[in-house]
């Protein structure tokens, strides 16, 4: 198989994005209480220090190799290849790291900015609860007070990682505000952020929110995608012909795409969760039937009313149940660099088992919504060509709920 | 003279602080809350805050969340706002009015057109929560364009550096809150106030209103006494929420509430600190 040349990265402009105040061309920015202002620009300026300090980079390879299990194994799934036909499928196994998804790669990056900038207590939003459960462990690991919000409804769909969260000593609160999901959750966080801010750090979980939010959430999943690029080249010799990707606010996704967004040969697709079908209210595909909006810091894809309210949002899974998306996301939308599709419920139910039963690797809700889409996008591509898929979580928080939707009793 | 200048002129000739009233607009329903707004400026009230409910009011605590909550599933819209608006403005034509708000519903169908339709129902100010100045330069040339005052807010967190950014962005009045954390009602008022209003002071000559938590006449008192305007809101919103189960109720405990409260702006009948 021919090696794909390497070209010189060029001077692209993913390299200078966002610009110093956040902005992903119209998207992003900084939209929040003037109360908070400070604060995040104290957290940008920190930030800045550790990305470019070699001990702060060094410390943290070292926790995300001996804590969280780094690299990740990159996986032939054969029976998956062998069911579609087509292309050679390629599973990303974040869903290994320890805690069971992506998320730990983030917590522990900004758990070790935090202890730089001497705060000792932190907060979280969590939508699914593996956000919320990544941030506990490192809480509990590193002495940091950990309180997390959560969504009432999330809270009891999620009830195992709620768990978690509390064996590992974290305060989990739930939030009965609103629609009682992941929306709620991150206003409560904020609302926190806002009364406590002189000693707290807000980890907010996905590449969503005000700026350095975004930027900083990407960096730390960055490494996704560059030891998948490598991983490939050592086993196949050349570049992937397409990634997919789940998208709620889009960490994971933003993580295995960046290195990536520079070799032109590369499709990236994001999958967000089309719930029970493009109506209003019953998704959370923000790229069809949403609007530029501004929410929770920053601007972006919105499902909103004619009014500028927030729509009510419905997923199977908690994690991309959320009505805003990552703003560089809409920034490479808009530019054509990454498509996206959709994967509704029954979809991701029936990939659920399927990929359970073929593999041996049960997948997060989310995950099984790039999966649904890798699916079919795999059966219409050659068999010489490489599809890459990020398994970004671990199922096994899922199996009470899907054992409920396929009416089993779990005793 | 704009109305919202015309306004702290009055209080300053009086020798008394300006009374800002917040309530959100169509709670608990549309007309219990123009009669609400109405008991509130026969009382004495000199400015009214209109809330503008917002399904994710991230900066409000409980009382102001649920307060919009119930303008929401009341039937409030954007156009039932204006609409509210326009019947305060013909009967009070003297009255200033300012929006406080989020970005989202003024963006999202285009802030010309917000803006616009914001003069034309007789709004003069707008307070948007979650717009820093950094991000507020469409905004600013929209209110400019319409004649629409700018309100911009000051936290305790905020650092002298930020000051003149802040200065230079407000149009109509600056609002410092007195605590940090979301609104809602306080037992004290914070110490630091009177250095920070006169800190604030040294960047601008716009009138500087104190707000966030204040519920008794005495903390109204100690406001006045070193500010330009005092706010009162989440004190007043309770009054709307202990009376949910008599509506009619509602204007003549809100008229008792305000009275009491506006009493405390008068500079004359309480010695300064």
């Amino acid at each position: 198989m021919a090696v794909a040349p390497a070209p010189a990265p060029p001077a692209s402009a993913r390299l200078s994005l966002p610009d110093s105040a956040g902005h992903f061309g119209v998207y992003g920015g900084v939209y929040v209480p003037e109360t908070l202002m400070t604060a995040l620009s104290d957290l940008t300026a920190a930030y800045e220090i550790a990305r470019n300090d070699p001990a702060f980079q060094s410390e943290l390879r070292h926790h995300l190799k001996e804590f969280a299990g780094r690299p990740t194994e990159l996986y032939f799934a054969e029976r998956l290849t062998a069911h579609c036909g087509g292309a050679k499928i390629y599973l990303k196994r974040e869903d290994l790291l320890h805690t069971g998804a992506h998320k730990i790669n983030n917590a522990l990056g900004q758990a070790l900015l935090a202890k730089r900038m001497g705060k000792k207590r932190i907060i979280a939003e969590t939508g699914a609860g593996q956000h919320g459960v990544a941030t506990a462990a490192v809480c509990a690991k590193f002495g940091l007070e950990c309180v997390v919000y959560m969504g009432a409804v999330d809270m009891e769909r999620q009830a195992l990682n709620v768990f978690r969260m509390r064996l590992m000593g974290a305060e989990v609160r739930g939030v009965e505000a609103g629609q009682k999901t992941l929306k709620d959750a991150v206003n409560e966080a904020m609302r926190d952020w806002v009364t406590n801010v002189r000693g707290t750090h807000y980890i907010l979980g996905s590449a969503l929110g005000a700026h350095p939010y975004p930027m900083m959430v990407r960096d730390f999943h960055r490494v996704i995608g560059q030891e998948a690029k490598e991983q490939l080249r050592q086993r196949e010799g050349r570049l992937p012909d397409e990634i997919i990707a789940c998208v709620g606010g889009g960490s994971n996704a933003i993580g295995i795409f960046y290195d990536f967004l520079d070799e032109a040969s590369v499709r990236l697709i994001g999958v967000e969760a089309g719930g029970r079908g493009i109506k209003r209210g019953e998704h959370a595909a923000r790229f069809e039937g949403g609007k530029l909006g501004v929410l929770q810091g920053s601007k972006t894809y919105i499902l909103q009313n004619p009014d500028g309210q927030i729509e009510l949002t419905h997923s199977v899974s908690a994690g991309l149940d959320y009505a805003a998306i990552g703003p560089e996301h809409a920034y490479y939308r808009d530019q054509g660099r990454i498509g996206y599709a959709y994967a509704c419920d029954d979809e991701v139910m029936e990939s659920f088992q399927l990929v359970s039963r073929l593999e041996g690797i049960i997948p997060a809700l989310e995950t099984t919504h790039a999966l649904v889409h890798g699916l079919k996008r795999a059966k219409e591509m050659r068999k010489d060509e490489i599809l890459l898929i990020n398994l970004s979580g671990r199922g096994d928080k899922d199996v009470n709920q899907v054992a409920k939707m396929l009416g089993v009793t779990l005793r | 003279m704009d109305r919202i200048a015309q306004a702290f002129a009055r209080a300053r000739a009086n020798n008394r602080a300006v009374f800002v009233a917040y309530l959100c607009a169509g709670d608990p329903d549309q007309e219990t809350s123009l009669a609400a707004c109405r008991a509130l400026i026969e009382s004495g009230v000199d400015l009214l805050e209109l809330g503008v409910p917002f399904s994710d009011p991230l900066a409000d605590g409980l009382t102001n969340q649920l307060a919009a909550q119930r303008a929401l599933d009341g039937g409030m819209t954007a156009a039932g706002v204006f609409a509210l608006v326009h019947r305060l403005r013909t009967e009070f034509p003297e009255l200033p009015i300012v929006f406080y708000t989020y970005y989202n519903l003024v963006f999202s169908n285009g802030v010309g057109a917000y803006v616009r339709a914001a003069r034309e129902a007789g709004v003069d100010g707008m307070l948007t929560l979650d717009l820093p100045p950094e991000e507020g330069a469409e905004l600013s040339a929209a209110c400019a364009q319409e004649g629409i005052k700018t309100v911009l807010i000051v936290a305790p967190t905020t650092p002298e550096s930020r000051l003149p950014i802040i200065a230079r962005a407000a149009t109509g009045f600056i609002y410092y809150v007195s605590r940090e954390g979301v609104t809602g009602v306080r037992d004290s008022v914070a110490t630091d106030m009177p250095a920070a209003v006169a800190r604030i002071k040294a960047h601008t000559t716009l009138p500087v209103v104190v707000g966030f938590g204040i519920s008794k006449r005495e903390h109204v008192a100690e406001v006045a006494a070193c500010a330009d305007g005092v706010v009162v809101g989440s004190a007043l919103v309770n009054t709307i929420r202990d009376h949910l189960a008599d509506r009619a109720g509602i204007p003549a405990a809100m008229a008792a509430r305000a009275r009491d409260l506006v009493a405390g702006v008068s500079r004359s009948a309480v010695p300064g600190p």
